[in-house]
């Protein structure tokens, strides 16, 4: 025993002696980036998430989706991010206001409202005028979330005023009120009820082109992995992102 | 020897609202609690919260008699199961609420077929929300007092003569009324702070469901002085109903 233990170390020192010399390392670095991105761009952030990763080598990503106001609230309040895509111009313009942003932001997508229904729409919901039936019960965003603001401005434009049973706090709620049969439809973005086609139906209305949401993508100031932040962000604006966008239903830039 | 934990205690509890205090704009806070909205919150949380407190009282009393005075077996299951609400974040509680009230809850489908209306999305939904995450507080403080009460005392009422009824009315209510009022004011001030079950159950909307804590969230990313004052409404709201609500009766007098 006593004469292994020099002949051990001898082995473990050359051993890290190897690993270290070269361009080519033994261990690859692992590096995380944290995306902060709207509830909406659940499934397609996912997507690109992955394909992301799998381009990069030791990239894992990591994703916060949540109401854009949330996020730029937990933004201004010091928490760590690398990448912010926001669902609206003013939530982001609030970020950059909130001195949280590096650079400017790009838009990389657009989005409008659509009705998502139970499947088979068995209340017979044709347009934004049915959504004001009586006895219809209907789920709409809260206000300071970008699709709630999207829907107050539809209904300004189109006049037709709704009587929401709640307001919820991401677009992803109202989603699971209408999927789980307990509201009768809900305003929420066309992407979201393509996202969910199995389990709810979509209808589109002409007075969704009056509120059609710029979905911006900035860098966070003072990112971990700023360099990292910068080809995501050049990742979602490029061809592959494009695509993925399109996929579920977000229109170009 | 126990104070320095005990004061790490008290920091932990009242710190943070120290550091509200120093965050916000005390100047806005008359306008900003006087809005309609806030008003509108208080008055609903105020009614909501009462109206689950009675309803828990009036459930929560029996059962923790029941449970504390039954020999049957599964009793202690039964304990551990009332328990549950404690347990279960109160998200999933509302998501259970609305799996079993909702459209295609069983029970929801009993009340609309009878009724004709639809139980989410109404204040009725976030007195029921309320009084599902409240009512434990109520019974466990009441069961633990009536078990180290013991019943001798219902025993020897019996023997003289008194009914089950009056055996309840005139000996084990008078015995419970100090745990009862520590109790009641669990109750309400959980049931007032009460948040995830009542927005996934009853859902946001003003002056329907839109209680306090619900209107701070709604606030909290818009005008966080406005969130923050409403916040400190809260914290005043049931420091006053503590304060009230222990009168001297019910912490039972010493002849």
């Amino acid at each position: 025993m006593r004469k292994l233990a020099p002949v051990l170390l001898a082995l473990a020192l050359t051993a890290t002696a190897c690993g270290s010399d070269g361009p080519v390392t033994a261990t690859v670095e692992s590096r995380t980036l944290t995306v902060f991105a709207a509830a909406s761009l659940t499934e397609s952030f996912g997507a690109l998430g992955k394909r992301f990763e799998a381009q990069n080598s030791g990239v894992s990503v990591k994703f916060s989706f949540e109401g854009s106001s949330a996020l730029v609230q937990k933004l201004t309040q010091g928490a760590k991010a690398d990448v912010f895509a926001s669902a609206d111009q003013a939530n982001m313009d609030k970020a950059a206001k909130g001195d949280v942003l590096d650079g400017r932001p790009s838009v990389f997508a657009t989005n409008r409202l659509a009705i998502a229904v139970g499947k088979g729409n068995p209340q017979g919901v044709k347009g934004l005028a049915d959504l004001a039936r009586d006895g219809l019960t209907v789920v709409v965003c809260a206000p300071q979330v970008p699709c709630g603001s999207a829907a107050k401005k539809v209904q300004q434009t189109s006049g037709v005023a709704l009587e929401p049973s709640s307001e919820e706090q991401d677009v992803k709620s109202v989603l699971a009120k209408v999927r789980s049969g307990d509201a009768d439809a809900g305003l929420v973005y066309a992407t979201d009820a393509t996202s969910a086609a199995a389990k709810v139906d979509k209808v589109d209305f002409p007075e969704a082109a009056d509120a059609i949401n710029d979905y911006p993508i900035a860098v966070v100031k003072g990112a971990a992995q700023a360099q990292l932040a910068g080809l995501f962000r050049d990742f979602v604006l490029g061809e592959e992102g494009g695509k993925e966008l399109a996929k579920v239903g977000f229109g170009p830039p | 020897m126990l104070w320095p934990p005990a004061v790490c205690a008290l920091a932990l509890v009242v710190l943070p609202v120290v550091g509200l205090l120093v965050r916000s704009d005390l100047t806005r806070f008359p306008g900003l609690i006087t809005s309609t909205s806030s008003l509108n919150a208080l008055k609903l949380s105020l009614l909501t919260a009462g109206l689950s407190t009675v309803a828990c009282v009036l459930l929560g009393v029996p059962l923790a008699v029941v449970l504390a005075r039954s020999r049957t077996r599964g009793v202690r299951l039964l304990r551990a199961v009332v328990l549950l609400p404690l347990v279960l974040p109160p998200v999933v509680g509302g998501l259970a609420l609305l799996y079993l009230l909702g459209r295609k809850g069983f029970l929801g489908i009993l009340v609309t077929t009878l009724t004709g209306e639809q139980v989410p999305f109404t204040t009725a939904a976030v007195i029921i929300a309320q009084t599902f995450v409240a009512m434990p507080f109520l019974v466990v403080s009441l069961e633990g007092a009536l078990r180290g009460a013991g019943d001798r005392y219902e025993r020897v009422a019996s023997t003289l003569g008194a009914k089950p009824w009056t055996v309840f009315r005139r000996v084990t209510l008078p015995l419970l009324l100090p745990a009862l009022g520590s109790g009641v004011v669990l109750s309400f001030a959980r049931a007032l702070g009460e948040f995830g079950a009542t927005i996934t159950f009853a859902g946001s909307l003003e002056g329907v469901t839109r209680t306090l804590p619900l209107e701070v969230y709604t606030q909290a990313e818009v005008d966080v002085d406005s969130a923050v004052a409403l916040a400190l409404l809260l914290i005043l709201v049931a420091v006053a109903v503590i304060a009230l609500a222990r009168p001297r009766a019910l912490e039972g007098v010493r002849s």
